[in-house]
């Protein structure tokens, strides 16, 4: 999966569970902000992303870190570059 | 303390006819049936009913996702009902949102579906984490209640009561009781369910369940009627927006019935059967909160479910109140029964009798059972002008409620 797919990916899994009109998918949109996403917005965002890309983010630090669409993306782009480095 | 005075100035309904009182009304004045065949009841072994009154045309997108998603289907019926008996009512947002409107709404259970769609997903591989954030907010016993509250920015006081069949009821007269002493000027007051087969299962394992009019659903359920056999679960919801008299004055609002009396009496004869002689107690404490006797009830509209046992109890129990001198019918030959919903919908429904200045019949009853008839059954659409009704409702677990409503009078 290239960072392109991986970004589509994203952007589409989230747009729709939260119901956000895709053109407002822009990486530099913050969460709570501009999207509109609150705390338990957040759980289930979590879910989402580890249902679309098969991996288990939950106890991963990095997640309290994001604050934007583009943060996210850089996240689960880093998360799928580690799982597909380690040996198997 | 002086009690205040409690009159109904908005009304919301959600029923198997679809979207408002006067959708209610339309379908109960042609003798229409909620009453439908539902095919994936089939697919259950064991369920021998297979019909069912479903809520149609409900569009939960026009409830931001904010809201709805800590709502299942029950919360949907119960908001946009409760929105539509602010709207008739004519509530200001500051007199929603200021503390002085508070909300009692309940429903039977939490959500059974969202319930069951935790439980499928979990049992997959004794898993939660696939939970989603809004599952306990759809399964709490507060679910419809909070809901409402949250939808509307409401602050005054949220109580969910749960007395299966009665609680709609219930949850008026706990309104009532609340803006009678005070402590609100507004309440929205009602009931929610949503169907799901553990309903129908419920009843159909007792035995009280209609089966026999699964090829022809319009045909159930039969109150008081000697083909009766038993109950057709619906789902919806009924919304009453309630206020102090002062207040309904004050703001010019129209009012549309007074609520002059309330009871609920508990019946420990037995979890499940009623009692025909709790049920005229019940009734009676009704009247006595009233300050009138049984001559002061010019209509009755029954609980009667279409249950062989139920029916004949309620037609004792108003004989032994009433003689046979009041008009009395049951709407769930239309609607089945909506579970929380039915006292609320029910109640609407004969506040608009009031107005309108008619009495609704009982959809099906076609030959009265000869262990009801001692009632006067109200056999077809009558113009008649009434001023007093008393409203039933009795509940799986023993608990019985009768409210009396009464044409506004200053």
């Amino acid at each position: 999966m290239t960072n392109k797919e991986i970004i589509e990916r994203i952007d589409r899994s989230i747009a729709e569970e939260f119901e956000i009109d895709p053109e407002e998918m822009k990486p530099e949109k913050t969460l709570f902000l501009d999207l509109g996403l609150d705390s338990l917005d957040i759980v289930d965002l979590v879910i989402v992303l580890e249902t679309a890309f098969r991996f288990k983010i939950r106890e991963e630090e990095g997640i309290r870190k994001i604050r934007t669409l583009g943060d996210i993306h850089a996240f689960v782009i880093q998360k799928k570059n580690e799982l597909e480095s380690i040996p198997r | 303390m002086p009690l205040k005075r409690v009159v109904i100035t908005g009304m919301g309904a959600l029923s198997p006819f679809g979207r408002g009182v006067d959708t209610l009304m339309n379908a109960l004045l042609l003798g229409e049936s909620g009453v439908r065949i539902l095919p994936e009841l089939a697919d259950i072994r064991g369920i021998r009913t297979r019909v069912a009154a479903l809520v149609p045309g409900v569009d939960p997108g026009e409830i931001p996702r904010k809201y709805r998603r800590s709502m299942s289907a029950m919360s949907v019926f119960a908001a946009l009902a409760a929105g539509d008996a602010i709207a008739q009512a004519g509530l200001s947002g500051e007199q929603v949102r200021g503390g002085r409107l508070g909300v009692s709404i309940g429903s039977t259970i939490g959500s059974p579906r969202t319930t069951q769609a935790f439980f499928d997903d979990f049992r997959t591989d004794n898993s939660v984490e696939r939970m989603k954030s809004g599952v306990f907010f759809h399964i709490m016993n507060h679910s419809c209640a909070a809901n409402v509250t949250h939808m509307f920015g409401i602050t005054g006081r949220t109580v969910a009561p749960a007395a299966a069949c009665s609680t709609g009821s219930l949850a008026v007269g706990y309104g009532a009781e609340m803006i009678s002493m005070g402590k609100q000027d507004f309440m929205l007051c009602g009931g929610a369910d949503e169907f799901h087969p553990l309903t129908a299962a419920t009843f159909d394992i007792m035995n009280a369940a209609s089966t026999r009019f699964n090829e022809s659903p319009g045909r159930t359920p039969r109150p008081f009627d000697r083909d009766r056999d038993g109950v057709v679960c619906a789902e919806g919801s009924g919304i009453l927006l309630l206020e102090s008299l002062d207040s309904a004055l004050r703001r010019d609002a129209e009012i549309l019935a007074e609520i002059v009396g309330f009871a609920s009496t508990s019946d420990p004869e037995s979890i499940a059967n009623p009692n025909a002689a709790n049920i005229a107690h019940c009734m009676r404490q009704a009247l006595l909160d009233a300050g009138i006797g049984p001559a002061g009830i010019d209509y009755l509209n029954a609980h009667a479910t279409g249950t062989e046992l139920g029916d004949i109890a309620e037609s004792e129990a108003i004989r032994s109140v009433f003689g046979d001198r009041v008009p009395t019918s049951s709407l769930k030959g239309n609607l089945g029964h909506a579970m929380a919903a039915s006292g609320a919908l029910e109640l609407e429904a004969s506040v608009e009798m009031l107005r309108r200045e008619i009495l609704l019949p009982t959809h099906n009853l076609d030959h009265v059972d000869p262990l009801c008839a001692s009632v006067t059954h109200v056999r077809g659409v009558t113009r008649r002008r009434v001023d007093t009704v008393m409203k039933n409702n009795f509940a799986l677990g023993g608990v019985n409620s009768s409210l009396i409503i009464r044409r506004f009078r200053r």
